[in-house]
């Protein structure tokens, strides 16, 4: 082998210095060997999951599926007030965590001072992400259903789950603001920016591609949560869809439907898994597939503004 | 701390700024230290001196950008003619004092948007609606700025897609759109290669005829080959400030010598 390499194959320092290389490169294969590994592990149990899924749900979509309400009879029970209800849960969950969340982002980044009280914040507002989710259906059960006097409705459960991404709104919205340089903020004043104009023409529009990513990871993991939606006594069983927001004779824009009882897809799902006959279960494997086209087409929507905005962003 | 003079002295016809007596402090840290100069109108004027002198910092006061930051404080006063402000006192805003002072910074930092909202952008924080008007000075400053051949066909094009060269005479255009009275560059060309470095030289000197400029660079032949005068700086104080040709021809100073002569820095 040495004979083949330039150098005199006889240098013995020559020699070493290759057997050196060459063992402290076996840990650049041996590293990307692993990765890879656990990259086709994930990957293995995500296709095993859905195809699962696809499996046993694909048969039993179809249009009649989605546009039906639950019945008794599984042949013809259906998902359409659980998928309303998600979307609508899911319009009021992001009409206020997005705001909120990224108005306390921007907050915390650009204009507290960094003191202690800020750092407490900080390091609580890290920890809300992590506090179960049925905690936040405890809280808002207290507080949205009966203090507020919310009931069991549409608005309580967008609240509870607007509360309970906050936290990954937040931090995202802070992770985006702190990839700006400094050198932009100093470049906006110079020019005569206050504060505001500094953060609404520069970092508001900069950070949005990071926002974006917090924003699908929180309506993400918001789709799927069940457990507070039934701690605030979300319906299992539902024949009837919240009042329209759109069409209504007297109203123009109507907003009766946010104190509508409602269910979700997950409870839907929960609901059908948790009974023994066969064909419920296939209900609940095709109410999954709709739940995750749910939530890839939210996030296509999110991925597709992120993209637009970041082309032009290079630092 | 010296509040707005009633009775200013009046200001020689040449005169564009006084400083007097000021001192800087990050914290408990003095980097500057009574510094007295004069800078003269439509005339460019030198900082020098070697890394962590307090050029910057000083060049930093004339723009208040030292105001983003906690924990600072200035004393004594930079003047600002015809009207004999004070721009370092506390009760003038920061905003109005970056309004008639422009800066240009050591690595250019042109905004991720077009070319044209890049020069556009100080006249939009002034509330400038009328495309008229915008268009017209877009096109003023880019030419001044000597950019306006090279982007006249691509104004909408983004800017990160100009050379660095570019940039930098990009953010020279941004800072000259809202007409400044002064024109402060932080070692403009420190990122640049040596034509783009000519080409800035060559604009600084023919934007003397428009604006005031002081320019902070680490760079002796082009302080020596831009500016009518020079300060040389040294651990917070100011060694000595004259003609540019008698600071680097005949020091007054041992230190400056030393300095320009390359024994330390």
């Amino acid at each position: 082998m040495t004979e083949k390499l330039p150098g005199t194959a006889g240098d013995a320092h020559l020699r070493a210095l290759r057997r050196a290389i060459a063992r402290r490169k076996t840990w650049d294969w041996l590293f990307a060997l692993g990765g890879v590994l656990a990259l086709v592990l994930a990957l293995l149990v995500f296709a095993m999951l859905f195809g699962q899924m696809l499996k046993n749900g694909l048969p039993h979509l179809s249009w009649d599926f989605v546009s039906s309400f639950p019945s008794r009879r599984a042949a013809s029970a259906g998902i359409l007030s659980a998928w309303v209800g998600t979307s609508l849960v899911m319009l009021v969950t992001a009409v206020v965590a997005v705001p909120v969340g990224v108005g306390a982002g921007i907050y915390l980044e650009e204009y507290a001072p960094k003191n202690l009280l800020t750092d407490i914040i900080e390091i609580n507002v890290t920890n809300l992400a992590g506090v179960p989710s049925i905690i936040y259906g405890l809280l808002a059960l207290g507080l949205f259903v009966y203090q507020f006097g919310l009931g069991q409705s549409i608005a309580a459960a967008g609240l509870t789950l607007a509360l309970l991404i906050l936290p990954v709104v937040i931090v995202a919205t802070r992770e985006a603001i702190r990839t700006i340089p400094q050198n932009i903020r100093e470049g906006a004043y110079a020019c005569g920016a206050t504060k505001w104009q500094m953060v609404s023409q520069h970092i508001i529009p900069y950070s949005l591609p990071g926002i974006m990513t917090g924003v699908i990871i929180g309506l993400a993991r918001a789709i799927g949560e069940t457990a507070p939606i039934i701690t605030i006594g979300a319906l299992t069983f539902i024949a009837f869809l919240p009042p329209s927001p759109l069409g209504n004779p007297e109203h123009l824009i109507s907003f009766e439907w946010l104190a509508a009882p409602f269910t979700v897809m997950p409870i839907q799902m929960f609901n059908w898994i948790s009974r023994p006959e066969e064909a419920f279960q296939a209900n609940a494997a095709a109410a999954g597939l709709v739940l995750v086209v749910m939530t890839l087409s939210m996030n296509a929507v999110a991925i597709g503004i992120r993209y637009h905005f970041r082309k032009r962003i290079k630092w | 701390m010296s509040t707005i003079s009633t009775l200013p002295p009046k200001p020689p016809t040449q005169l564009k700024a006084q400083v007097n007596a000021l001192n800087f402090y990050y914290g408990d840290f003095q980097a500057l230290k009574n510094i007295d100069f004069p800078v003269e109108k439509n005339q460019v004027t030198a900082l020098i001196g070697p890394s962590g002198c307090g050029k910057s910092t000083f060049l930093r006061c004339f723009n208040r950008m030292h105001d983003l930051y906690p924990n600072m404080r200035y004393e004594g006063e930079i003047l600002l003619y015809p009207d004999a402000i004070n721009i370092v006192d506390r009760h003038v805003d920061p905003i109005e004092v970056r309004m008639r002072i422009s800066m240009v910074f050591q690595k250019p930092n042109p905004f991720p948007k077009s070319i044209y909202e890049n020069v556009a952008y100080g006249l939009r924080v002034r509330g400038e609606r009328l495309r008229k008007v915008i268009d017209e000075k877009v096109e003023d400053a880019l030419r001044a700025a000597a950019l306006w051949d090279e982007v006249k066909d691509r104004l909408h094009d983004l800017a990160f897609n100009l050379s660095g060269g570019q940039q930098q005479r990009l953010c020279i255009a941004r800072a000259l759109a809202t007409s400044p009275e002064i024109l402060l560059f932080d070692e403009p060309t420190s990122a640049l290669d040596p034509i783009a470095t000519a080409k800035i030289e060559e604009l600084v000197n023919e934007l003397k005829e428009k604006v005031t400029i002081l320019i902070v660079t680490h760079n002796m032949q082009q302080a020596a080959r831009v500016s009518a005068y020079t300060a040389f700086m040294y651990i917070g104080e100011l060694i000595e400030f004259d003609d540019t040709r008698k600071i680097f021809t005949n020091p007054s100073s041992k230190l400056t010598e030393e300095y320009i002569t390359g024994r330390f820095g």
